[in-house]
């Protein structure tokens, strides 16, 4: 069976203008995204509290969040689970508050639970406190700081790598693509609405690493027909290794698409997140992979001569398995 | 295929069987079960064993076992019901003299755990847990700290010959009354210079005599309540580790709190007292001028002493005047003596300390000095149907030794019984130089059936995940297919083997690092399987084809296999809690991965391929 004709040879190369072109464009907008709408963080990273509450009867949702706003929780967030009786209600720690002295702070993050008890309370007696949890605002910027000094470390970490393994214009290419996925990767989930809690920071940082194996397979390609033909026509040798890689490409995204999917559809509400960024990075990474990674490791040109290798010390040592 | 060397077969095979070994017991689930521990004086023996047979017997509670092992009682249940209706009854049925507490009993058979097989420990968020919050009494240490510079003033006016100064501390800060404005001002000056933590103001006239106000300034609080809670946490962590939880987790919550979260653990019991116990310890004088036995009998001692018990009973007549106290002790170690062999505590306290021990030491030559250890731990009571917080404060004397010099920063206690006795007695003194009481201010058990629920969710989106890509790589591979397929099994056997060895927590999280493994371990699959197509296009034969496939697709697969490496090495090292379980997971699957579906495949292929000589076409 074939997912992809193995004789095919489609010039991608041929587009790369206009594939350039439109990766700009889209990661523009992607950042413009990102910092305009802003992304929705979870309670991991903005600190706050969520308290899950279980009504004996049905109640209606706008029923809870008037109750809220009548007990003074105005920017209180509430969100069903599917049912009609459980709801979670996330508090954002105010601002204003931690300008306070710290004690008053400290102990009205511990009475927010008891808070929005008494404010359900009010008009419906059956409301109870299933779980509450409380987050403070300085662990969630701390955690924000985390994730992002973790971005740039498996980055530049890569990079390093590839510099070394193969050649700087690779190492910039794929540095480049990976900015270009997670922003687009971001981006689109920012679109979805969805929040951005740890498990969707995670997910992030496991599309870098798997779009990073889809560049690399391809670059290892690129390097090897560069190695062993004699002429050295870099747009065509860029073809003729996304064309031979492809079938593979496509077949390792199909296995962790199924993988992965499984997750937002079976995994559960925790796993969700997971699951889709993960989905939506797989077919992210494919795409720059093609269109984004490789057409600028021709405009920096890449050529024969750069990939020689300066000394061979028994390369067959190096490549049994 | 004879280049495939035998050795490898036999290191797939003993890693096959290995794997499947160590990755059984997790196969058993654990089961509920409550057990009975004997509080510090009592001992759990065949008796109390009968009095809780009786309690479940009176109370019909179904039991599956009752066992005394390791000091205690352990009764395991069919479920959870019955496991909290025995808790009750046990609880009502034993008194006081015993701790009751929740528990799963592991289930996994005695030959496993024998060869060090035991099941993966599950976190939080899968088999339910303990989540502590824990406010550290910073008020408590400003006191302490405030107590001391009024002393520090007291000292700096005696040294400057200036009678009749009155310290106290106010609302304010701390006041300091001198009988003239000149004398006030050198005692100004001599703060200003000596005590640089303090802001002096001008205060009211009280009482015809002119006064001034010191405060500590706002950094130096800021500083005190840091290193507090840093001490805390710090000490925290010891403890939980002497707990022997798996991954536990302690981090400091804004400016005074710890949150201390203990997967797996149904036992709050165990953990409170552990967490909730804070001991401090002081320094002090014995005094020699009463006979103890004479003072126990008659009930009287000087109105500056106090009769204090050490922990088997034997009294001893202190000073209440505290020489040293924990805080200034800097750091306390087992060691041994050298000048007679035998074991020692060496301590070494800070400046404030030094000076105050080697002001004590200069006029008390071979006098007798205590050290004791003062405990608190927090009681909760229902009075009236309201919570009232108390503390039971238990004092006992830990060290008693007599002074055989003059000594200031360093020193050591001698004459200890054992290196037992003294690496214990350093473990005292180090927990009791912990600054600050610490009480427990919210307490969350995550309910089994929370975590139930979940671990159903991603086993099933394992199982699911897992199927999807065997029966798409089976059906595109074909024969190949079916070997990557048998690779891929083997990758999650090892995985869970492995985890379980090194005893690492399975999150949620996890259970999405195991999921993506097993999408994207098969990449090694595809690159050795396409490969091996490419060679069979070009007209290569069928076991050239796939030496070329294996060796071609190697460089490829290390060098994708490194780079992930790297992205799952960045999440270990940032991320906190669940995302480094995710990490973990990833790296040892990416590590596995390389093993199975590399070497675990081309064994299989050397099996399958190598005897018959003359094959005329593959299954790829």
């Amino acid at each position: 069976m074939e997912l992809f004709n193995p004789n095919s040879n489609i010039d991608f190369m041929r587009w790369r203008k206009v594939s350039l072109t439109v990766s700009a464009i889209l990661m523009v907008l992607s950042a413009a995204v990102i910092f305009v709408r802003g992304l929705d963080y979870g309670l991991d990273f903005t600190g706050g509290a969520n308290v899950e509450v279980n009504y004996e009867k049905a109640i209606d949702v706008a029923d809870v969040r008037a109750a809220l706003t009548a007990g003074g929780f105005d920017k209180a967030v509430v969100q069903t689970f599917g049912g009609t009786n459980d709801f979670a209600i996330r508090i954002v720690s105010d601002e204003n508050a931690s300008s306070t002295t710290e004690e008053a702070s400290a102990v009205a993050n511990d009475k927010i639970a008891a808070n929005v008890l008494k404010a359900l309370n009010v008009t419906r007696p059956d409301a109870k406190v299933t779980s509450s949890e409380f987050v403070g605002a300085q662990v969630g910027d701390e955690l924000r700081n985390d994730g992002l000094v973790a971005v740039i470390f498996v980055i530049a970490g890569i990079s390093i790598y590839l510099w070394i393994r193969f050649e700087w214009r690779f190492a910039v290419s794929a540095v480049a693509s990976e900015l270009h996925d997670t922003l687009l990767t971001v981006a689109v989930f920012a679109l979805t609405g969805r929040e951005f809690d740890l498990p969707a920071l995670a997910a992030v940082l496991s599309v870098v690493g798997y779009s990073i194996n889809d560049k690399i397979v391809v670059f290892d390609r690129v390097r090897e027909i560069f190695r062993s033909s004699r002429k050295g026509d870099s747009a065509e040798i860029l073809n003729r290794s996304i064309n031979s890689t492809m079938s593979r490409t496509i077949m390792t995204g199909v296995t962790t698409a199924l993988a992965v999917g499984t997750l937002y559809f079976l995994g559960g509400p925790a796993l969700e997140n997971f699951g889709l960024i993960m989905l939506i990075g797989i077919f992210i990474g494919i795409a720059s992979s093609i269109f984004f990674a490789n057409p600028i490791l021709l405009l920096l040109g890449v050529s024969k001569q750069d990939l020689m290798p300066v000394e061979k010390n028994d390369p067959e040592l190096a490549r049994r398995p | 295929m004879n280049d495939f060397p035998r050795w490898k077969h036999f290191l797939v095979a003993a890693v096959a069987l290995l794997g499947i070994l160590y990755a059984i017991p997790s196969l058993y689930q654990k089961q509920p079960a409550v057990q009975v521990l004997a509080n510090k004086s009592g001992v759990v023996d065949e008796a109390v064993k009968e009095r809780a047979l009786q309690a479940l017997q009176t109370r019909k509670v179904t039991f599956d076992e009752v066992i005394i092992k390791d000091e205690r009682l352990l009764v395991t249940f069919p479920n959870t019901d019955s496991q909290l209706a025995a808790a009750s009854a046990l609880r009502s049925d034993l008194g006081d003299g015993f701790t009751v507490a929740l528990n799963l009993a592991s289930t996994v058979p005695a030959w496993l755990r024998a060869i060090g097989a035991n099941s993966m420990p599950l976190g939080l968020d899968l088999q339910g847990g303990v989540h502590f919050l824990m406010e550290v009494d910073q008020k408590s240490v400003l006191d302490v700290q405030e107590q001391r510079y009024v002393d520090d003033i007291r000292s700096l006016a005696r040294d400057k010959n200036i009678r009749n100064v009155k310290v106290s501390r106010g609302a304010q800060g701390i006041v300091v009354q001198a009988s003239s404005s000149e004398d006030l001002d050198v005692i100004a000056l001599a703060i200003g210079r000596d005590a640089t933590d303090l802001i002096v103001s001008s205060g009211p006239s009280i009482g015809g005599s002119p006064s001034l106000i010191a405060k500590v300034k706002p950094e130096r609080i800021k500083q005190i309540a840091d290193n507090t809670i840093k001490q805390n946490v710090a000490t925290l962590r010891n403890r939980i580790n002497s707990l022997g939880v798996a991954e536990p987790m302690i981090v400091q919550q804004g400016d005074s709190r710890i949150v201390v979260e203990l997967p797996g653990l149904q036992d709050t019991a165990e953990a409170k007292k552990l967490l909730g116990a804070t001991a401090t310890l002081d320094y002090r004088a014995v005094d020699e001028s009463v006979n103890v036995a004479e003072a126990i009998r008659t009930g009287s001692v000087p109105p500056d002493s106090r009769i204090y018990y050490f922990k088997d009973g034997r009294p001893a007549v202190l000073k209440k005047k505290v020489i040293v106290t924990g805080d200034e002790l800097v750091d306390a170690s087992s060691a041994v003596d050298e000048q007679t062999g035998t074991p020692a505590v060496s301590v070494t306290l800070n400046s404030a300390g030094a000076r105050k021990m080697l002001d004590f030491t200069t006029q008390n030559v071979g006098k007798g000095m205590a050290v004791v250890l003062v405990e608190r731990t927090p009681e909760v009571r229902i009075v009236d149907g309201k919570e009232v917080r108390s503390a039971k404060i238990t004092e006992e004397i830990i060290s008693l030794a007599t002074i055989r010099g003059v000594f200031s920063n360093k020193f050591q206690t001698t004459g200890l019984d054992s290196a037992k006795a003294a690496s214990e007695l350093a473990l005292m003194l180090r927990s009791g130089s912990l600054a600050a009481p610490v009480d427990i201010v919210q307490e969350r058990v995550i309910g089994s059936t929370l975590g139930a629920d979940n671990i159903r969710k991603g086993v099933t989106a394992v199982i699911v995940g897992l199927f999807l890509v065997v029966v798409f790589v089976a059906f595109y591979y074909k024969g190949f297919g079916l070997i990557a397929n048998a690779a891929l099994l083997m990758n999650l056997i090892l995985l869970v083997a492995i985890l379980s060895i090194f005893q690492a927590t399975l999150t949620l999280p996890g259970i999405a690092g195991i999921v993506l493994t097993l999408g994207m371990a098969i990449d090694a699959n595809v690159l050795i399987c396409e490969r091996i197509r490419e060679e069979l296009r070009i007209g290569m034969t069928p076991l050239a084809a796939i030496r070329a496939g294996y060796e071609k697709a190697w460089a490829t697969i290390l060098d994708a296999n490194v780079t992930h490496l790297i992205a799952a090495f960045g999440l270990m090292a940032f991320g906190s809690g669940p995302i480094r379980g995710f990490a973990i997971t990833l790296a040892i699957g990416i590590v596995t991965s390389m093993f199975t579906s590399v070497t675990g495949t081309h064994s299989l292929v050397a099996l399958i391929f190598g005897r018959s000589a003359k094959i005329k076409s593959l299954s790829v």
